[in-house]
Formats: C-alpha cells, sequence, structure tokens
C-alpha cells in the first residue's frame, strides 16, 4: 500500500520536531513548547468544532483552570502529577455541565454559552485573590520530574510536551476511528439525518465538548509548569477567539489542522514581528483573506487542487 | 602601487567592519498593544530619544547603542519568551517590561542570565527577592504612599480617607501600600473601593466614596479612569479634597478630563511640569520628536538609558556583572550627567531615591505646590 | 433612596449606548444570518473617522455627515461584498472567523496607524448639570438618552411602517420567500448593512465623548452589545433597547450593591439564564428548526 502524502508529510513533521531542537537555542525551544501546548488545546477544539459541528468559544476558559488547578495543586505542596490528571478530569466534568443545559436548544447557543463561560471563569480568576493570587497570580510554578528524572530544563520539557501531544493526538486518532468516531462525523454532517438514524445527538455532541475541555484541561497544566507563571491575562475571551481562530484558519475536522491552525496563531505573529506595530494587523487581514479563499482552512488546499483537477460533472 | 589600494581598501573594510560590529546591544521588552499600550509606548519613545542622543554625543565608552524593540501584548509568557530571546541574542541590557506581572516572568531569565535589568515596574516586591541584576526608573510604592499619607494627614488636616483603586496589579500593589502608609500616619481608610479597569461608569464608586463622608479621597487607577472618575466626582459634587499618585494629574489626564481636574492633588515622582531646567529642556526635545508631551513612562524610558551609560562608564569596561556592581549604591548628580535629569541614587536592592512633588491642578496645568526632597543625601 | 435614582439614571445613558451598537447586531443577524464580531470596532473606526476630520477643522456634526457615508461605503456596502456575501454560503463559522479577523485587524490598524491612546472626543451636547432633588443628571446623560431612544424608534417605524423597510423584514424572515414576491433580496441586505452602519456612526457620536476615543473601545463595547442584543432577543429589534437598558442599569445597581469586582457578572448572568431558559431572548419569538 502506498504512503499517502499527508503521512510523509506527518512523519517528517514528526522528525523535525524529535531532532531539531537540541540546535535551538532557549528561545526557540520555549517557542516551540509553546506551539505544542496550543496544539493539544487546539486538537481537542477541533474535536468540538470541526467534527462535532459545535461553536465553542471558550476553550481558553478551560485551558484557564487547568493552568490554574497545577498551579494551587503544586502551591500547595503537591505533585504535578496530581495536578495533570485532576485538570483533565475536572475539564472534562465542567464541560459536561456546562454542555448540558445548553445543548437543550439551538446549537448556535453553545457558542454563547461558552462565550458568558470564559467571561465568568476570567471574572473569578481575577477576583478570587485567596484561591487565584488575583491579578498577581501564582508565580514559581515547578516543572515536574518523570521517573526520577528532572524535567526542569527548557530541552527537557520540550521533549515531555512533545510526548504528551504525541499520546493525546494518538488517542484522539484512535476515538475518530472508532464507532464513537463515525457518530461524531455524521453530527457534523447532518445532525437531523443522524438522530433519524438513531444516533443520540445530544449525548455524542456533549461527550466530544467534554472531551474538547479536558484536552483543553491537560494544556493548561503543560502551560502552567512551561510558564511557571499563571495569571488571568491568557486566558480572557479574546484568546479563546484566537483559538477558534487556529482551528477554523487550519482546517476544521481534518486531524492535522490544529497543527497548521496553531502555527498561524502562535508562530505567525512571531515571524512577523519584523512588521513590529502592524504585525497584528497583518495577522487579522491574513484571517480574513484566508477564510475568503480558503474557507475550508489552510489543509483544504489539496481537496481543492484535487476538484479543480477532476472533470466538471 | 595599484596592489596597495584594494590592501587599503581592505584594511579600511575590516577596520569599519570590526567598529561596526562593536556595538552595545539593548533589548527593548516592552507592553506597545494590550492594556498595557500607552505605558509601553511612552517608555519606548524616551528610550529611543536618550539612544539617539547618546549617539549622536560618540556613544558609551565609544561604541553606539543599538536598541532591539519588540512587544510583549501584555501578556507574561511573550514577556517570557522576549526574555529568553534577549539572552539569547546576547543584549548587554534589559529594558522592561513595564507591567508588573509581566516584570516578575521575566526577570528570572534576565536574573539567571546575569543581564541587567531596568524596569518602569512600581509592583514593591519586585526589588525583595534579592536579584542583584533589577534596577528601577522610578520610586516604588513603598516610597510613594507614606509621602501621600503624610500629605493627607498633616498637610490637608485629614482624620478619614476613602479609597477608589483599580483591580489590577498596579492598583491593588499601590492600595496595600497606602492602607499601610495610612494607618502609619493615623489616618482611618473609610471606605475601600475597588473599581474595574476601563471602567467607564463611575456614579456607584463616586456614590460610595460621598456616602463614607471621609475627609479626604485617594484615587489610585490609570489615566482614562482616572479623568472619568473626576468627571464623575464633578458631577455629584463632590467638594472633599482629591488626591492621587502620579497617573491621576497627567497631563493626558488633565486633557482627558476638562475642567473637572482642576483641584485635584497629586504626588509624583516624575512630572515633565517639574520646575527643573533640565526636565523643561527634556520635554521640549520629546514634544519635538514625538508631537506629544512626555508622561511619566517616558521620563523612565529615558532616565533609564543614561542610568546605563553611568553605570558602564563607573565600571569603566562592558562586563554586565561589574556594571550591575557599579549601580548599586551610586549616587548621580544631574549637575555632571543631564540625562538623569533630576539627582539620583541607587540603593543595593535596585531601588531609587530621588526628590518628588506634591503638584495641584489649577486652570488646566500642574503647579508644583511642593518640593520634597530625597532620603539620601548628595 | 436618592442614590437608586441616580444609579439608574447613570445606568439607563449607558443602556441606551448598548442598545444602539446591540440593534445594528440584531439587524445583521436577522436579515442574513452575519454575527458581526467586529460590530464594536464598527463603532470605534468611525469615531476615529469623524475626530481626524474635527482634526482638519470640518464641525462636528459635518464630520458625522461625512463619516455616515463613508461607513455605508466601506461597512456597508463594502463588509457586505467583501466578506458577507462570499462566505456566508461556507456556513457560519467562516463568517465568524473573518469578523474575529476584521476586528483584530482594526484595532491594530487604528493602534499603528494614528495612536495608541485616548482622544478626548468633542461632545454634541454641553457640561451643564441638572439638579433635581438630591439626583444630579447631565445634560450629556439626557441627550444620549434621548438620541438613542429616537434612533432606536426611527429603525423601528422604518422597518414596520415603510415598504422598504417592511421589505427588509420579510427576508429577514425569509429569504425564499422574499425572493418568490419579487423583493430584490440583495439590495435589501444591503439596506440593512447600510443602516447597521449609520447606527454605528450614531453610537459613536454618542458614546465617544465619555467612552474617550481609543483603539480598544471596540472590545467591551461589542461584548456588551452583544449581550444586549442576546438579552433582548435576537430576532426582534425593540429587545435590543431592553436589553442594553438592562445590562446597563444592572451594572450600577451591581457595582453600588454588591460587589463591584463581579458587576459584569450580572449582566453575564442574565444572559446565561436568558440563553438557557427562554433563548430567543425576553422579546424574541421562538425559532422553529428547519429540517
Amino acid at each position: 500500500m502506498a504512503v499517502k502524502p499527508h503521512w510523509l508529510v506527518g512523519i517528517v513533521g514528526l522528525a523535525v520536531l524529535l531532532v531539531l531542537p537540541p540546535f535551538l537555542k532557549s528561545y526557540g525551544i520555549y517557542l516551540l513548547s509553546y506551539w505544542l501546548v496550543f496544539v493539544i488545546a487546539a486538537m481537542g477544539l477541533n474535536l468540538t468544532v470541526g467534527y462535532a459541528g459545535q461553536a465553542s468559544l471558550g476553550q481558553a476558559a478551560f485551558l484557564g483552570i487547568g493552568a490554574y488547578c497545577v498551579a494551587i495543586v503544586m502551591k500547595a505542596g503537591l505533585s504535578f502529577w496530581l495536578g495533570l490528571p485532576l485538570a483533565a478530569v475536572l475539564c472534562f466534568v465542567i464541560g459536561l455541565g456546562l454542555g448540558f443545559p445548553a445543548l437543550r436548544v439551538q446549537t448556535i447557543y453553545l457558542a454563547f454559552a461558552t462565550l458568558g463561560f470564559n467571561v465568568a471563569m476570567w471574572l473569578v480568576m481575577r477576583n478570587e485573590e485567596w484561591l487565584t493570587g488575583g491579578t498577581s497570580g501564582i508565580n514559581d510554578v515547578g516543572r515536574p520530574s518523570l521517573f526520577g528524572l528532572s524535567l526542569d530544563g527548557n530541552l527537557a520539557y520540550y521533549y515531555f510536551i512533545l510526548g504528551v501531544a504525541g499520546l493525546l493526538a494518538a488517542l484522539l486518532w484512535g476515538l475518530l476511528r472508532s464507532p464513537w468516531g463515525k457518530a461524531f462525523t455524521a453530527l457534523r454532517d447532518n445532525p437531523i439525518r443522524a438522530e433519524s438514524l438513531g444516533v443520540n445527538v445530544r449525548a455524542y455532541t456533549l461527550l466530544a465538548f467534554a472531551i474538547g475541555a479536558s484536552y483543553a484541561g491537560v494544556a493548561g497544566a503543560l502551560f502552567a509548569s512551561l510558564v511557571q507563571f499563571v495569571e488571568p491575562t491568557p486566558f480572557s475571551l479574546g484568546a479563546s477567539f484566537t483559538m477558534y481562530l487556529m482551528v477554523v484558519v487550519g482546517g476544521s475536522g481534518t486531524f492535522f489542522g490544529p497543527l497548521v491552525g496553531a502555527v498561524v496563531g502562535v508562530l505567525l505573529p512571531e515571524w512577523l514581528r519584523f512588521a513590529q506595530g502592524w504585525y497584528l494587523v497583518a495577522f487579522g487581514v491574513a484571517v480574513v483573506l484566508l477564510m475568503l479563499w480558503l474557507p475550508d482552512g489552510l489543509l483544504g488546499i489539496p481537496h481543492r487542487l484535487k476538484a479543480r483537477r477532476e472533470p466538471r460533472r | 602601487m595599484t596592489s596597495k589600494v584594494p590592501a587599503a581598501m581592505a584594511l579600511a573594510c575590516l577596520l569599519a567592519a570590526s567598529t561596526a560590529h562593536a556595538q552595545i546591544k539593548i533589548a527593548v521588552i516592552q507592553e506597545l498593544s494590550g492594556t498595557g499600550a500607552t505605558a509601553g509606548t511612552n517608555f519606548k519613545n524616551g528610550l529611543e530619544l536618550a539612544v539617539k542622543e547618546i549617539n549622536a554625543a560618540g556613544g558609551i565608552l565609544g561604541q553606539k547603542l543599538e536598541a532591539a524593540v519588540d512587544d510583549t501584548q501584555s501578556n507574561p509568557g511573550v514577556a517570557k519568551a522576549l526574555a529568553l530571546k534577549a539572552v539569547d541574542d546576547g543584549a548587554f541590557a534589559v529594558f522592561g517590561p513595564t507591567f508588573s506581572g509581566s516584570m516578575t516572568v521575566s526577570m528570572a531569565q534576565t536574573r539567571d542570565a546575569k543581564v541587567p535589568n531596568f524596569t518602569g515596574a512600581e509592583a514593591a516586591a519586585l526589588t525583595q527577592q534579592g536579584n542583584p541584576y533589577i534596577f528601577r526608573t522610578s520610586l516604588t510604592q513603598m516610597t510613594s504612599m507614606p509621602k501621600v499619607a503624610r500629605y493627607i494627614a498633616s498637610g490637608l488636616k485629614a482624620k478619614t480617607v476613602a479609597v477608589i483603586f483599580v483591580n489590577n496589579d498596579f492598583g491593588k500593589g499601590g492600595r496595600d501600600a497606602f492602607v499601610k502608609a495610612a494607618a502609619a500616619a493615623e489616618l482611618t481608610v473609610a471606605a475601600d473601593i475597588s473599581t474595574e479597569a476601563g471602567l467607564i461608569d463611575f456614579s456607584a464608586p463616586v456614590l460610595k466614596a460621598k456616602r463614607s463622608n471621609a475627609d479626604a479621597l485617594f484615587v489610585y487607577t490609570n489615566e482614562e479612569e482616572s479623568a472619568r472618575c473626576l468627571r464623575e466626582l464633578r458631577k455629584q459634587g463632590f467638594t472633599r479634597p482629591i488626591i492621587g499618585e502620579t497617573t491621576l494629574t497627567g497631563q493626558r489626564v488633565i486633557e482627558l478630563a476638562g475642567a473637572a481636574a482642576d483641584g485635584a492633588i497629586a504626588h509624583v515622582g516624575l512630572t515633565a511640569e517639574a520646575p527643573i531646567p533640565a526636565v523643561r529642556e527634556f520635554r521640549a526635545r520629546f514634544e519635538k520628536a514625538y508631537k506629544a508631551v512626555p508622561d511619566h513612562n517616558g521620563i523612565k524610558g529615558y532616565t533609564s538609558v543614561y542610568l546605563l551609560k553611568v553605570g558602564i562608564e563607573t565600571a569603566g569596561k562592558l562586563d554586565r556583572v561589574a556594571v550591575a556592581k557599579a549601580l548599586h549604591g551610586l549616587k548621580i548628580r544631574a549637575a555632571k550627567q543631564p540625562g538623569v535629569l533630576m539627582d539620583v541614587a541607587i540603593d543595593d536592592n535596585g531601588d531609587l531615591d530621588r526628590a518628588s512633588f506634591i503638584v495641584q491642578v489649577k486652570h488646566g496645568k500642574q503647579e508644583v505646590v511642593e518640593v520634597l526632597p530625597p532620603l539620601v543625601k548628595f | 433612596m436618592a442614590d437608586l435614582l441616580q444609579l439608574l439614571v447613570s445606568g439607563l445613558a449607558t443602556g441606551s449606548i448598548y442598545a444602539l451598537a446591540g440593534l445594528g447586531f440584531t439587524l445583521l443577524w436577522q436579515a442574513s444570518g452575519t454575527i458581526n464580531f467586529a460590530q464594536g470596532e464598527f463603532v470605534m473606526l468611525p469615531a476615529f473617522a469623524i475626530l481626524a476630520f474635527s482634526a482638519i477643522g470640518v464641525p462636528l456634526l459635518v464630520a458625522f455627515a461625512v463619516t455616515c457615508v463613508l461607513a455605508v461605503l466601506v461597512l456597508g456596502w463594502g463588509f457586505k461584498r467583501g466578506i458577507a456575501d462570499p462566505l456566508l454560503k461556507a456556513g457560519l463559522m467562516p463568517i465568524v472567523v473573518a469578523t474575529l479577523g476584521v476586528s483584530i485587524a482594526l484595532r491594530n490598524g487604528v493602534r499603528a496607524g494614528y495612536t495608541a491612546e485616548a482622544q478626548p472626543f468633542p461632545s454634541l451636547f454641553g457640561e451643564q448639570l441638572f439638579h433635581i432633588g438630591a439626583v444630579t443628571v447631565s445634560l450629556v446623560d439626557i441627550g444620549t438618552l434621548a438620541a438613542a431612544l429616537g434612533l432606536v424608534l426611527a429603525t423601528q417605524a422604518f422597518l414596520a411602517r415603510t415598504v422598504t423597510g417592511r421589505a427588509m423584514q420579510a427576508v429577514a424572515q425569509n429569504t425564499t420567500s422574499a425572493t418568490v414576491l419579487g423583493i430584490d433580496v440583495p439590495r435589501m441586505i444591503f439596506y440593512t448593512f447600510a443602516v447597521n452602519a449609520v447606527l454605528a456612526c450614531a453610537a459613536a457620536l454618542l458614546v465617544t465623548p465619555t467612552y474617550l476615543a481609543k483603539f480598544d473601545m471596540g472590545e467591551s463595547l461589542g461584548t456588551k452589545a452583544f449581550f444586549a442584543a442576546v438579552i433582548g432577543g435576537f430576532n426582534n429589534s425593540r429587545g435590543a433597547l431592553l436589553g442594553g437598558v438592562i445590562v446597563g442599569v444592572c451594572e450600577n445597581l451591581a457595582a453600588a450593591y454588591v460587589s463591584a469586582a463581579y458587576k459584569d457578572a450580572v449582566a453575564l448572568a442574565i444572559f446565561l439564564l436568558v440563553i438557557l431558559l427562554k433563548p430567543q431572548g425576553l422579546l424574541g419569538k421562538p425559532v422553529e428548526r428547519v429540517v
């Protein structure tokens, strides 16, 4: 069986991610780690948005919950390895709780509910000083050690994040190949028909949403130990919008979309720094142009090229 | 004969190249977008003006300064990345960030790399962590609040004071320092009113302040909010004295609040209105270059480069550790080094001691009412 | 008691501004299914345009009129042709993303191209204050409330009583039937975008003296307008007015009597309750799912 082109790209990409970092300086390694954290969060959002067809505008809130979870747990003297699963489970449960009432009605309202949820969470993060440190945040969050090996160093922690990202990607791949995954795609393409075929639309949408949220929780946990300082700014509504942009621009409903989207959302602003004050303008315009010419996202390009080559029916 | 010319040219190129490489790189990490944009942009402008002047006068130890500017987007995660980048790029010194949260994070990187880090951040905790590489460019809330409290108690003869502050690390830090200072000055805090950053409608906070019936009101918010607060105070007919810190009576605030700013009093560490010739001249140059009046962040940015200059010249060499050591305990007279605008002393923690002013807004202009000398003898 | 009244009056003035911005939001959603997350920036941009004209000496109202025309061209026609039309076929997500991109571009364009600092803005109304009992009301408060109310009612009347307005409503309710009836659907949709642009300009004129012209003034305004529109009813224009007033008044009351730090949470809580219990909004009609 011939290896499909996008698999080849994937393997080359993975090789680069494994081999390149030791040659980079701290800034480059930090940037790649930051990017990977957002890839994980974007994968989760992609499940909700791309595969289950929902619009969630609150992913940054779950990122924040995960981050504060780890920060608070570690500040209390407990281990990162308690904080990480706690973050995932907590976000999963909250995701279920948030989605359940919101999905009773027209699906667009999940987007609104998540938007409101994000604002509410941000307010709590900022105001509840006793828990979150308020605007001063929680500083000096430590890094874990794995089987006695310290992950303090930038490079070591990077490989850890890469490992987790790989694991979660594999998990997602397995999920999408399973009957659950098929139900998700049925949901996205035609929810009414799916329902008439006996697929419990609500349950599966809820599940997709909750899993997406827990992915963000894990990303948040990793984020806390990466930046080592947790405060409310990165978890605002604007951040949720950016994450949503990442998923759609990359190509929602495609497996590698989140990777590409995170490049656009995290790496692109860095590469456009040379334009100084105008780089965010360029970013906004780039997003609009991408949407106009490539509404299926960047990973829709191969499909478009293929469709163009095929004879018109 | 003809072969000498190419050799001479090559030599000249080599010399030029070697002097071109001998530049002092400084990394400027500032908030140029997001909530801190005004402060960061002003700091950057002041700094770039100083760099231009120093380079025009021949640089430091014969080498020109080269500033690399980057935007933290008011996000600590980004600030950390930029600090790492600055260290990787071999910056001699780092200037910024101005936001205390971002400073906390990036400070860890510059400390590990032993790179002098100047900042306009005012949170007290920054210089209390034993970091030998951090240097402030302004008085901290710990130094200024006791002066304010003392003025309220003795100058205004007040017994009770209401506090309106902004709910971010700047405002909360200031409020905490003020409450402590008020206790020491035997002032009772009659009302402790927190407000949002970006608040538009101040009717609720002002109402609470009025209800508290305090003798005086201390307002500690950012520029635009100060303007809106002053307007609401005027609208609701608040007649008691209103005192604040630098942000309350800045030029910007006076412009935005209009007549409502008249009568407001503030303790300012740095003001473009100071009756000091060096400051006036700096202000004129800044206005010429940027078509705007410098705020206190602009002054911080400007003087910070000169602090570095004095540090390097005192140490006599371009060695970061030596420069940091030289800066601690240094007393700089403005007469000798006009770039620092006012006499300044740097203590072992990196904190500054300088004269400060009590100003009052009269007819839309800041007027210096009292000059408070520094604690250190020059 | 006087305090309560004072807060109510300020809240009404603020709320009427949210209503104005929210109304345009609602109209766009009704007529073309566009959720415009750049609505706040649609108010911010005209504010700076008016400021720029005033700076070269143009009188305020003339600047406003010129800006309205420009807004209809750029934020109305340009936005519709350039972004809304091509993307509406692709579903809801792309247009949300595109408007987010537009808002980022506009916000930072003004910041980089003009200034990062807040600018004072000339007010239509003078600085007079009126003392009614123990309550102080400014001319600005009354003027803003009256103007916003007037605009909302005028828009309502236009939609309900003129032929064009009714045609626009028909398009909003059922595009296919409207086409069958011979209504020029694309033109009606354009009119909706144009009305939104003009309302945004009006909001800019009324709001900016208090808000102060700043590149990020659109962020919080846009969010509040969105809340106002959803609370009041996404498919009813009067709903935006009710929603705006509720948000404005509740914010003030919460700040004074509950907790200043959570004042935004009150409008948010109402917003969430409305979504869960009455998703069509307080004044909206229930939306049928089209199978």
